[in-house]
Parts: structure tokens; C-alpha cells; sequence
């Protein structure tokens, strides 16, 4: 009857966290999504205290509430702009839970059936490479690690270090199964010693551009490392669960890396912009200013103007004075719309938690597809804090270390501002041809000063 | 215990329904449903609590702690963040209902952030 009544209760966890992840994904059911599977968790939690046989209470509940409120503390107080790299470390936490509790299962001296073992060992490799992997994403994404680590002969030592992960697995789970002995926590121990490693090893190369597939893609290993664990422990919400992140996180990735235009291979195995040495176009032309003022009388007078948001802008903290200006501009009887870049902000989607935290509905935020026809019909388009993503060179200059990568064509628009600090080049260290544009005009200065400037500029029309 | 074809069938088609339930998310949403399938995977603090009660000897015990620790991170960090975001997600419709309280909220939350490195 106990039995029954628990998985009952998983049976409806996992329910919940498949309907939740299915509201998540349409902007008007997301809310209640995330709280649906936030009852199933907590249904699965607190079912979880009446499993039969179970010790160890004080410490499991010491664990849940350290481990819980530290992770609540620093989830309520990050910076939205910090969002991917929190995503980064608790998906770590859950790749390293993974692991542990295949340790927790290795360590204890009854033998397994073979099944069981492979299963274990697997989730457990994968589990730790989730979370080494994950650490080290975290670590550059806020700016700790700053260089990528690209050194000769790094595929072969990767390779090296995988090899030696995999026979050690074996060995591991041979011993469990009963067929060989041996000091069997040393080979554990070096076990879980190089799966770390190569997780570290793996991840070091890749550029910080890249990292948002890196981190969609250890979410969803880390999903199928739980889902391989649940199979050991015999747990149908931890299997359901894991499955369907393991599945839905590496879709997730795909459609990350297709936006970037990136193979999911190619983010892996190759360092960006470590190609070099290209023959590129030479831009003609001369960079054209416009004052603050000028550009406002623009766009009072417009029909339509696109805003096209980039990190620059997000770094700036000027998405709420920029906000305020397409408020203006709307009540001018202006046709007013946000254009955002998949990659626009640290990872697809990011920009739209930006602008949606400074108020601006989702209704008006349209993504590539949406809008790149509609830039012809734009009296104007102001670029704030983007440079890559609205470069032509990605459209029509093949030998350009971005050429193929989609970008808005805010150099079709009637006319375009580009709002920015300095004079240099963008993230990839690439000239962009929009900027020498006849129809360009650039507007220095801070984001967020040179919007307040666009606002009064305008309000005096 | 779940065992033999019965496993491979609960894990054939839990990898299509995770395939088919986001198949037709926006980019507008990449980045919560991200953070929200990590929140998912948080059940790996049940799996956890299940390997810590089963522990027996000191060393399980400790290893056990802290697989229950992290896990309860992964859960509580992830269930956090995503809510934060999807707190924010408005429609033109909903704004003007509370636009006055969308206003106050908006600036309040921007002032406490920090700005980043040069990304221009």
C-alpha cells in the first residue's frame, strides 16, 4: 500500500513536469508552468521521506536545507544579465548530484546485475563531465577564466583522457558485477578523477560566444545522467524527468546552434576565429556622425521605426530609458517594434528576459524571421549596443570569419543610427560594413545617455 | 525495479515527449525553457535522498550529503531563476492593467543590477 501510494506520487510528479514543459514553451502559459513542475518537485521530495527503510534523515534534511538556501540566496539576487552562467552552475550541481549518487551505489560491497552497472557508470561519467564542464562555463562566463586554453596536441590528450575514463568504467563496472576484485575504491576514485578532467579539458577551448550551446548542451547530459541513475535506483520520476530534458535539452541545443550558426561539432572541437588569416574585403567609406538631437528629429517624424537591441545596450543598463523612448515614439502614433537577434544578449532569449524585466510586453519583441522583411518598410532603425549581428559582411562577404551567419538588414532600413561607446570593432574583432553605410549615421556615446538625449530630443519636436 | 524491454520503452518514449513538448518553442523563450528543464532535472535530489537513506557506512554517508546537497541546489537555484524570469514575461494587453505597478516594478528591480564587461 506504501509502495503503491509513492509511486502514485512519482507517477504525478513526472506528469507535472512534462505539462510544465509544455506550458513553458508559449510566452502566455510559461508562469504556470514553472510552478506546475514546481509541485510535482515538491511532491517527489516530500514522498520521497516515506520510502521504506530508509536511515540517515538528520543529515538528508541538514543537506536539503544548506544546499537549498544557499542556492535561493544566490538565485534571487543575481543580475539578469548574469542569467546563463547561474544556469550553468546549478546544472553542474545536478550533473555532480548524478555522479555522486553512482559513487554512493559503487561504494557500497553487494554486487549489481550487469545492467545496472553500465547504466550507473555511464550516468556516473557523464554526470561528472556535466558538472567539471559546467563549473568551467560558469567560471568564464562570469569573468574568472578570460583566455581560451588552445594548446598542440590538446585532441589527442582529450582523447587520452577519455580512453582512460572508459577502461576504468569497464573496470569499475566489472567489479561490481562480481568478476573482478581489486582495490576497488582507487579505481573509483581515478575514475571520477579523469571523467572531471576531461570535462575541464573539454570545455577550456571553447570561446565565451559559444558557451550558451555549451551550457544547453550539458543541461541535457546532465538530464540523461539523471534518467541513467533513476534506472539504478529504480526511480520511474527520475527516469520520466531525466529522459525528457536529456531529449528536449538536446533539441534545445540544436536549435541554439542553428541560430548561431553553429554545428553543435564545430562549438566542441574548434576554437573560434582560431582559423585567421583570411583574405578580407576592404570597407570604402568614411563613418558618418549625427547628434543625439538630429537623429531625435528623425524618428519624431517617422511611421515606423525598428529598435534593434544588442548586449551593448543590457551592459549599459539602458533597456528601461530605451523603453521609454518607444513608449514616446508610440504615443506620437508611431509604429514602434524591438527586433532581437537570436544571439542577441548571452544566449538565445536573453534579450528578451532583458526587455521584458524593463517592461517592454513580448507582443512588441519580434525575432529574426519576423522582421527582416519588414526593415525596407522601416523609416528608421537604431542599433543599440549590437555590431556583429547587423554586420552585411555576414551576408555578402564570403572570406569574413562570420559570412552565413543570419543577420538582421538594419543597412535596408531608410535610415539607420548606430548607437555606440567607441569607435572599435565588435566581439569578433570584425569591421562592420554597416557603419561605413550611406544610410548609417553613428551617434556616440554611453547607450543610456544617448537614449535620455533621444527622449528630450524628441519631446522638443 | 524496472527492468528489461519495459526500460527501453519508458526511455523511447520519454525522449520523444521531450522532443515533442518544446518542438515548437519561440527564441523568445530559449533562455527560461533552458533554465527551466534544469529546474526538471532537480529530481536528481530525490535519487539522492533514496542513495543517502540507503547509506551505511560513514564514507557513503558523506558522499551521499553532498550528492543530496547539490541536488537540492540544482531544484531550489533552478526553480528560482526560472521563476524570476517568467515573472517578468508581459503582453501589451496585461501591461495596461497594471501599467502604473509594471512601471514602479521595473524601475525598482533595475537599479540594484551591476553593469558587465565591454560587449559592444
Amino acid at each position: 500500500m506504501r509502495h503503491d501510494l509513492i509511486q502514485i506520487a512519482y507517477i504525478a510528479a513526472a506528469v507535472l513536469f512534462i505539462l510544465g514543459l509544455k506550458s513553458m514553451s508559449s510566452p502566455r502559459t510559461a508562469r504556470r508552468g514553472i510552478i506546475w513542475a514546481g509541485v510535482g518537485m515538491l511532491v517527489a521530495v516530500v514522498i520521497t521521506f516515506a520510502t521504506p527503510a530508509m536511515s540517515n534523515f538528520v543529515w538528508m534534511t541538514i543537506a536539503l536545507i544548506i544546499g537549498g538556501a544557499i542556492a535561493y540566496v544566490a538565485a534571487r539576487r543575481v543580475a539578469m544579465t548574469d542569467m546563463p552562467q547561474m544556469v550553468a552552475i546549478y546544472n553542474g550541481m545536478g550533473g555532480g548530484a548524478a555522479a555522486l549518487i553512482a559513487a554512493v551505489e559503487f561504494m557500497k560491497p553487494e554486487t549489481m546485475p550487469t545492467s545496472f552497472a553500465i547504466l550507473g557508470i555511464i550516468g556516473a561519467r557523464i554526470g561528472s563531465v556535466s558538472f567539471s564542464g559546467s563549473m568551467i562555463a560558469f567560471a568564464k562566463l562570469q569573468g574568472i577564466i578570460k583566455k581560451s586554453f588552445l594548446f598542440p596536441g590538446q585532441n589527442v590528450i582529450n582523447l587520452l583522457v577519455l580512453a582512460g575514463a572508459v577502461a576504468l568504467a569497464v573496470v569499475v563496472a566489472l567489479q561490481h558485477t562480481g568478476h573482478v576484485g581489486g582495490s576497488e575504491g582507487l579505481v573509483l576514485v581515478a575514475f571520477f578523477a579523469l571523467s572531471l578532467l576531461y570535462g575541464v579539458l573539454m570545455t577550456l577551448p571553447i570561446g565565451g560566444a559559444d558557451m550558451p550551446v555549451v551550457i544547453s548542451l550539458y543541461n541535457a547530459l546532465t538530464g540523461l545522467a539523471v534518467g541513467l541513475e533513476g534506472y539504478v535506483l529504480g526511480n520511474g520520476a527520475m527516469i520520466i524527468a531525466g529522459i525528457v530534458v536529456g531529449a528536449a535539452g538536446t533539441l534545445l541545443t540544436q536549435m541554439m546552434a542553428k541560430a548561431m550558426n553553429r554545428s553543435i561539432g564545430n562549438v566542441l572541437f574548434a576554437g573560434f576565429g582560431a582559423k585567421g588569416g583570411q583574405e578580407l574585403e576592404s570597407i570604402e567609406g568614411s563613418m558618418r556622425e549625427s547628434s543625439p538631437d538630429d537623429a531625435a528629429v528623425t524618428l519624431a517624424f517617422a511611421q515606423k521605426v525598428i529598435i534593434v537591441p544588442g548586449y551593448g545596450m543590457a551592459v549599459a543598463q539602458a533597456q528601461h530609458k530605451v523603453w521609454e523612448l518607444a513608449k514616446l515614439l508610440g504615443e506620437r502614433g508611431i509604429q514602434v517594434k524591438f527586433a532581437i537577434h537570436p544571439v542577441a544578449g548571452r544566449m538565445p532569449g536573453h534579450m528578451n528576459v532583458l526587455l521584458a524585466e524593463a517592461g517592454v510586453p513580448y507582443d512588441m519583441i519580434y525575432d529574426l524571421d519576423e522582421i527582416n522583411g519588414e526593415f525596407p518598410t522601416a523609416d528608421a532603425a537604431i542599433v543599440i549596443g549590437a555590431n556583429d549581428v547587423v554586420n552585411p559582411a555576414a551576408r555578402d562577404d564570403p572570406g569574413s570569419p562570420i559570412y552565413g551567419m543570419p543577420i538582421l538588414d538594419v543597412d535596408k532600413a531608410v535610415q539607420a543610427f548606430v548607437i555606440k561607446r567607441g569607435r572599435g570593432a565588435g566581439f569578433a574583432g570584425i569591421e562592420n560594413k554597416l557603419f561605413y553605410a550611406d544610410n548609417t549615421r553613428m551617434v556616440y556615446g554611453d547607450a543610456q545617455d544617448v537614449a535620455g538625449k533621444l527622449i528630450a530630443g524628441v519631446k522638443k519636436v | 525495479m524496472i527492468t528489461g524491454f519495459a526500460a527501453v520503452y519508458i526511455f523511447v518514449l520519454a525522449a520523444f515527449v521531450g522532443y515533442e513538448v518544446i518542438s515548437r518553442v519561440p527564441v523568445i523563450l530559449h533562455t527560461p525553457l533552458m533554465s527551466g528543464s534544469n529546474f526538471v532535472h532537480g529530481i536528481v535530489v530525490v535519487g539522492a535522498m533514496i542513495a543517502l537513506g540507503s547509506a551505511t557506512t560513514t564514507p557513503e554517508r558523506i558522499v551521499g550529503f553532498f550528492a543530496v546537497l547539490l541536488g537540492a541546489a540544482n531544484a531550489v537555484g533552478g526553480y528560482a531563476v526560472t521563476e524570476r524570469m517568467l515573472e517578468m514575461f508581459k503582453s501589451s494587453g496585461d501591461q495596461k492593467k497594471g501599467a502604473a505597478a509594471a512601471a514602479a516594478a521595473g524601475g525598482a528591480s533595475g537599479s540594484g543590477e551591476k553593469g558587465g564587461g565591454d560587449a559592444s
